[in-house]
């Protein structure tokens, strides 16, 4: 009698059979750790071997020469590429690079820093999905072709010097062009041009980060600011700015790691120096000489971690 | 005894988004000192009020004054006003003290002094050894004192709070409400509480206005806006609704006048039974019944269709019907409220 209770209660617990499928689901609900383990196997192996790995085999390259004879690459270990890097002429190329990585950051957050507070605290709907538009709809044209309008804008024909003329402040620009520094024939060979283009192209990537940063401040933030008696600016600089710190610096990183790394816009745009990146491409490509391309590609990757890490010790990414 | 000064009074204050009237010819004056709620349901223009007070909101039409001064085009960071938050809105970047701290920051109090103001702040709402740590370290009760610390640092001379037990549970709303009333007496300026709660509005406030649709119902006493509710709605909202109209309030007292009966005043006694000369009675039957812990809730079917809801404490050898019993409803007739024409 018992018996035959426990065979039917245990009938009852078989489950009915089910579809492959729907088991394989089954095995995988309870083992949550392995699915993720199957999902993220394949990029990281990507990252660390196919990215990471001939990251690594670049960097070693920078420690062998070239034989100036023959142009083949002599394997003994050797900072020879580095005492180069540290010559007067190679120096100023970084810090031509840096200098302008910094200025188009500052410039970039300027600008940026309204649109994307527009964009977080007043736009709603329509005029939300105008902005994003607005904003991300430079990104879907080709970056060559946006350069060489930049070109065309800046050149001595050009709209801008043309709209200058035509106001009577023509010699405006001439004198900013006369300028130590800044000089050229017109915008399209000063390093003023080569700012504003790369201010235009990156300022996406600036303002995206910082919008979403300041979407995450609450009204009541800025009206509890406001109950204990700040005024606007002092809310500005003790409330919502230091909340927007980590947009501004995941947006500042975006735009100065491209600044530093990029080689179009220098070369198209701007008086004839070279930037950081017109160096690697010639040394690996005209010069043939891989292993001093590779030792000035370290700079940038310098200049990231020393930035990267003072961000860090100014709490820029505290509230990450 | 001179007669107590106005903190914060309306005068036909309106507020309209467009065509809909958030607040709409509102008048009241609250006393200095005051422990005054405004109590409604979502959407009846106590946070507006709230707003107005505070100063984030500017009247459509109508005059808001605090002290006798008139606020309109007053900014938040010029009034004499502190709010804490629903959400609380601690500063997330900031330590608890610079928290409680901010608004004597940006007063430039000496640092000393800023500190010394602080730290007696978070002793009074039992949090003196929590200063250091980040909001984010702290549970959602302690977040609430942190944010009511921050406001009365100030010393203003009106504090606001909007639903600020809303996000607590039972037990540490009700141990609050208990310390919000305490720390009322002991600084002595004026609170005013907005919440659609009416346990907590009767529990703490010298005075409550009942919210509707942007209009106040009625600004009363505890006691008297429960025992004297002067609209049908003010009965419903505060204390368990108990309305009856039309053919159900005629069956119960003869009248088709709209009315109302608190539960805990009726009585119940089984079919048939005589009530005292005064009183009013009716029959009815249990629909069901609610066992309560110190009272049992039942739910009384009347002829004419009405349903009366019938409190009665769990104390010692009461009639206690069960459910589908038939029983008699008996009253004080001066416990009957009628409402309308």
């Amino acid at each position: 009698m018992g018996c035959g209770v426990m065979t039917a209660a245990a009938a009852a617990l078989t489950p009915s059979p089910r579809s492959f499928g729907s088991r394989l689901s089954t095995y995988f609900y309870l083992r949550p750790r392995l699915l993720l383990m199957l999902f993220l196997l394949p990029p990281l192996l990507w990252l660390g071997i196919v990215y990471l790995g001939s990251l690594f085999a670049l960097l070693a390259q920078s420690f062998f020469q070239v034989d100036d004879f023959t142009g083949q690459v002599i394997y003994e270990p050797t900072l020879g590429n580095y005492a180069r890097l540290f010559g007067a002429v190679n120096l100023s190329i970084i810090g031509r690079t840096l200098a302008m990585a910094a200025i188009v950051t500052v410039i970039c957050g300027i600008i940026a820093f309204p649109i994307a507070y527009y964009m977080a605290r007043y736009a709603t709907g329509r005029t939300k999905a105008l902005f994003y538009v607005a904003v991300m709809l430079p990104l879907w044209s080709n970056y060559l072709v946006r350069v060489y309008s930049w070109r065309l804008i800046l050149a001595k024909e050009g709209v801008i010097h043309w709209a200058f003329n035509e106001m009577g402040l023509g010699w405006l620009l001439d004198w900013m062009l006369s300028l130590p520094v800044l000089q050229g024939s017109s915008l399209s060979t000063s390093y003023v041009g080569t700012c504003v283009t790369f201010v235009y192209i990156w300022l996406p990537y600036m303002i995206l980060p910082l919008q979403a940063a300041l979407e995450r401040v609450p009204r009541s933030f800025i009206e509890a600011s406001s109950d204990l008696g700040a005024r606007p600016r002092q809310t500005f600089r003790k409330v919502i700015f230091p909340l927007a710190i980590p947009g501004v610096a995941a947006g500042s990183i975006f735009t100065f790691s491209l600044t530093l790394g990029d080689y179009i816009i220098p070369q198209l745009i701007g008086s004839s120096r070279p930037f950081i990146g017109q160096a690697v491409y010639q040394f690996q490509g005209t010069a043939g000489d891989i292993p001093m391309a590779a030792a000035f590609a370290m700079a940038p990757i310098v200049i990231m971690a020393i930035y990267l890490s003072l961000a860090k010790r100014f709490g820029a990414f505290d509230a990450l | 005894m001179p007669q107590p000064s106005i903190a914060v009074s309306f005068r036909a204050v309106s507020r309209h988004y467009g065509a809909v009237r958030a607040v709409d010819e509102v008048s009241f004056d609250i006393l200095d000192g005051e422990f005054f709620a405004m109590l409604g349901p979502s959407g009846s223009g106590k946070t507006t009020c709230l707003r107005l007070i505070a100063g984030f909101e500017q009247p459509t039409a109508g005059l808001v004054a605090i002290h006798g001064r008139d606020m309109a085009g007053v900014p938040p960071y010029d009034r004499d006003v502190n709010t804490v938050f629903q959400d609380y809105a601690l500063f997330p970047h900031m330590s608890v003290r610079e928290n409680v701290a901010y608004g004597l920051m940006i007063r430039k109090v000496p640092a000393a002094e800023r500190a010394k103001r602080a730290e007696e702040m978070l002793a009074m709402v039992k949090l003196a050894d929590f200063g250091a740590r980040k909001p984010s370290q702290l549970s959602g009760g302690q977040r609430q004192r942190v944010a009511l610390a921050r406001a009365l640092v100030n010393r203003p001379s009106v504090l606001l709070l909007d639903e600020p037990l809303g996000a607590l549970d039972l037990k540490l709303r009700e141990q609050m409400q208990v310390e919000l009333k305490a720390i009322q007496r002991q600084v002595g300026i004026t609170f005013i509480y907005v919440t659609h709660d009416q346990g907590e509005a009767l529990s703490m406030s010298d005075r409550v206005a009942v919210f509707n649709q942007g209009r106040i119902e009625q600004i009363a006493a505890p006691a008297e806006l429960y025992e004297k509710p002067r609209t049908e709605f003010v009965a419903g909202f505060v204390g368990i609704s108990n309305l009856l109209q039309g053919e159900a309030a005629r069956a119960a007292t003869g009248a088709a006048r709209a009315c109302s009966i608190r539960p805990e005043k009726i009585h119940l006694a089984p079919a048939g039974a005589a009530a005292p000369g005064s009183a009013m009675r009716v029959e009815g039957e249990v629909e069901s019944l609610l066992y309560l812990g110190a009272n049992t809730r039942f739910d009384i079917r009347l002829p004419g269709g009405g349903y009366l809801a019938v409190v009665q404490q769990n104390r010692d050898a009461h009639y206690a019907p069960e459910q589908g019993s038939k029983v008699t409803l008996w009253w004080d007739a001066r416990h009957l409220m009628t409402f309308g024409g």
